[in-house]
């Protein structure tokens, strides 16, 4: 208790280093950024009611938010959908795996940017085009993690399988699911984190609404709190889903 | 013609060369044992009995048919024991029982393996996972896992392992009596490194050379009545003699590149009475 009340302490400390540092840059360098106070101001209207709608691209952040994080579950269901097969799949057959690792390879670096308007060409719309720029973006980690995972099943419990003759379909649910699960786990951790990532760029360039679509929206009309307030929403959020998935991850690892 | 048979088997992992002309039959219902110093090749050989891993050269028959994957009338207990942490004790037995019993009723199935674990003194941990089990209770959950199957060939790599004396003991009683009670008789290959053990619960009792290249020496046979005791070991004289035999054979092979003695033929692998080997 003591050693988390210090923790605690020292990070709230180094929030108001950060916090400071901001306030002087505002002050001295930087006319046009608003300080910490100002930017408390003229945002408290979406923060003090969050659920509120003005307009389209006029809501309250906690609204603002569930849209992004609507489109970010969808997004990241659909990768790990697709991901968890693929990523055991390539675990699992060489064959596979020489087939199609290079071109996995050749995919995942490629920036959210860069598949959007592919997925505008390939859609015609801005929410499927998000959705699909989501989803293979996110999908690599849970892809290499639940392929690792497979690849690291120890050889006593394919053994295992093998000399009680467990049915393909047993095989999988009894062995080789759950020794892979912390391993996919990972996998849709990190999956999460850069769908959330991509979630800004997809939303800043279709200009739906989400935090994203409000902070391009507030950037075009130079309200540059509300970037600020944009900003640190999208860290707490990311910073709670990150937080989230580990503890499902460590409980998991538990069993 | 004998039930398992093996001719001439040998085996490398790479340059390593673990087994080399290994010769070995077993009639059916014949309880063999083989001895030998750790890392000569033990499990290497049981494995390549059962079909498990593949092997260079040689033959390895059941019933007269080559063994090219595990039989689906053996079971095989592993040196580690091998059982999966995410299921309980019970779920560990009850997949196995499930897998080779698909047509029972559910009901009947979770008696099976209840049963089992019982037989192994383990009716009161039957929900635990293997972490929270001893050594010991986990070697006996993977011992009633491999009987819950009634298999018609077991083959056991140091089942008795992690134990004490004494639970050691009562557990040797009851494969003995688990080989009966399955009503058909069981053929066994067991791997230990207990020379006593072996003369506890075996017809014939091999011993293999310390690798590279390891070679089984003549079987010795024991034809001391059953049940066996464990006071009938240090006192009978039979069964001192077998265990001279085996003693002097291993420590023979410890002392050269080679074993002191190499079978010229297969068949005269056989039956080496002891009495006249010494
Ligand atoms: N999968 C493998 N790949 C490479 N080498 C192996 C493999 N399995 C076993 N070996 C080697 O083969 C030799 C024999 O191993 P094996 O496990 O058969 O010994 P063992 O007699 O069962 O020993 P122990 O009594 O300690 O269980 C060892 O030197 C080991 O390092
Ligand atoms: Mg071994």
């Amino acid at each position: 208790m003591k050693q988390f009340l210090n923790n605690l302490a020292l990070s709230l400390v180094g929030l108001f280093i950060v916090g400071g540092l901001w306030a002087l840059l505002s002050a001295t360098v930087s006319p046009d950024l608003p300080s910490p106070w100002r930017t408390w101001q003229e945002s408290k209207v979406y923060i003090l009611s969050p659920w509120e709608k003005r307009g389209e691209m006029d809501q309250g952040i906690g609204l603002m938010t569930a849209y992004s994080l609507f489109r970010v579950a969808k997004g990241f269901f659909l990768a790990i959908l697709i991901g968890t097969p693929l990523g055991f799949m390539l675990g699992s057959s060489n064959t596979f795996f020489k087939m199609f690792d290079p071109t996995i390879q050749l995919l995942r670096p490629i920036s959210p940017l860069a598949w959007l308007p592919l997925g505008l060409v390939l859609f015609r719309q801005s929410e499927p085009a998000a959705l699909f720029t989501i989803a293979l973006c996110s999908m690599w980690p849970t892809v290499i993690n639940t392929m690792t995972g497979v690849r690291a099943i120890p050889q006593d419990y394919l053994n295992v399988a093998r000399v009680l003759r467990l049915s393909k379909w047993r095989q999988f649910t009894k062995v080789w699911l759950p020794a892979t699960l912390p391993y996919m786990f990972t996998g849709y951790r990190l999956s999460l984190g850069i769908a959330w990532l991509v979630i800004v760029a997809a939303e800043m360039l279709t200009g739906t609404p989400g935090v994203g679509g409000f902070l391009w929206q507030e950037y075009n009309s130079l309200i540059y709190s509300h970037i600020l307030l944009s900003i640190l929403t999208i860290g707490i959020v990311g910073f709670a889903l990150d937080r989230m998935m580990g503890f499902a991850e460590t409980k998991l690892r538990a069993i | 013609m004998s039930f398992i048979e093996l001719k001439d088997v040998s085996k490398s992992y790479g340059p390593r060369n673990v087994l080399s002309g290994v010769n070995l039959t077993l009639d059916e219902g014949e309880f063999v044992s083989i001895v030998g110093a750790s890392a000569s090749g033990k499990t290497t050989l049981l494995k390549a009995a059962a079909g498990l891993i593949p092997y260079d050269k040689g033959s390895i028959t059941m019933a007269g048919e080559a063994v090219t994957d595990f039989s689906t009338k053996a079971s095989y207990i592993f040196q580690n024991y091998s059982l999966l942490p995410w299921l309980s004790a019970f779920e560990n037995v009850n997949l196995a029982v499930e897998a080779a019993f698909p047509d029972w009723p559910k009901p009947m199935q979770k008696e099976q393996s209840e049963k089992y674990l019982q037989m192994v003194g383990l009716g009161a941990a039957l929900l635990k996972k293997p972490s929270q089990l001893s050594g010991g209770m986990r070697q006996r959950v993977s011992i009633a896992r491999a009987f819950a199957t009634e298999p018609r060939v077991m083959f056991l790599d140091e089942p008795f392992g992690a134990l004490d004396a004494l639970t050691r003991a009562t557990l040797q009683q009851e494969l003995t009596t688990l080989c009966r009670s399955v009503g058909r008789p069981v053929t066994a290959l067991m791997i230990t490194n207990n020379v006593d053990e072996a003369i506890l619960l075996s017809d014939r009792i091999l011993a293999l050379s310390r690798g590279p290249g390891a070679t089984l020496s003549p079987a010795v046979s024991v034809n001391l009545p059953r049940p066996r005791g464990a006071d009938l070991l240090m006192h009978d004289d039979q069964a001192i003699r077998v265990r001279n035999h085996l003693a002097e054979f291993l420590l023979a092979g410890s002392d050269r590149e080679r074993p002191a003695q190499r079978p010229e033929a297969p068949a005269a692998s056989k039956d080496v009475p002891v009495e006249a080997s010494i």
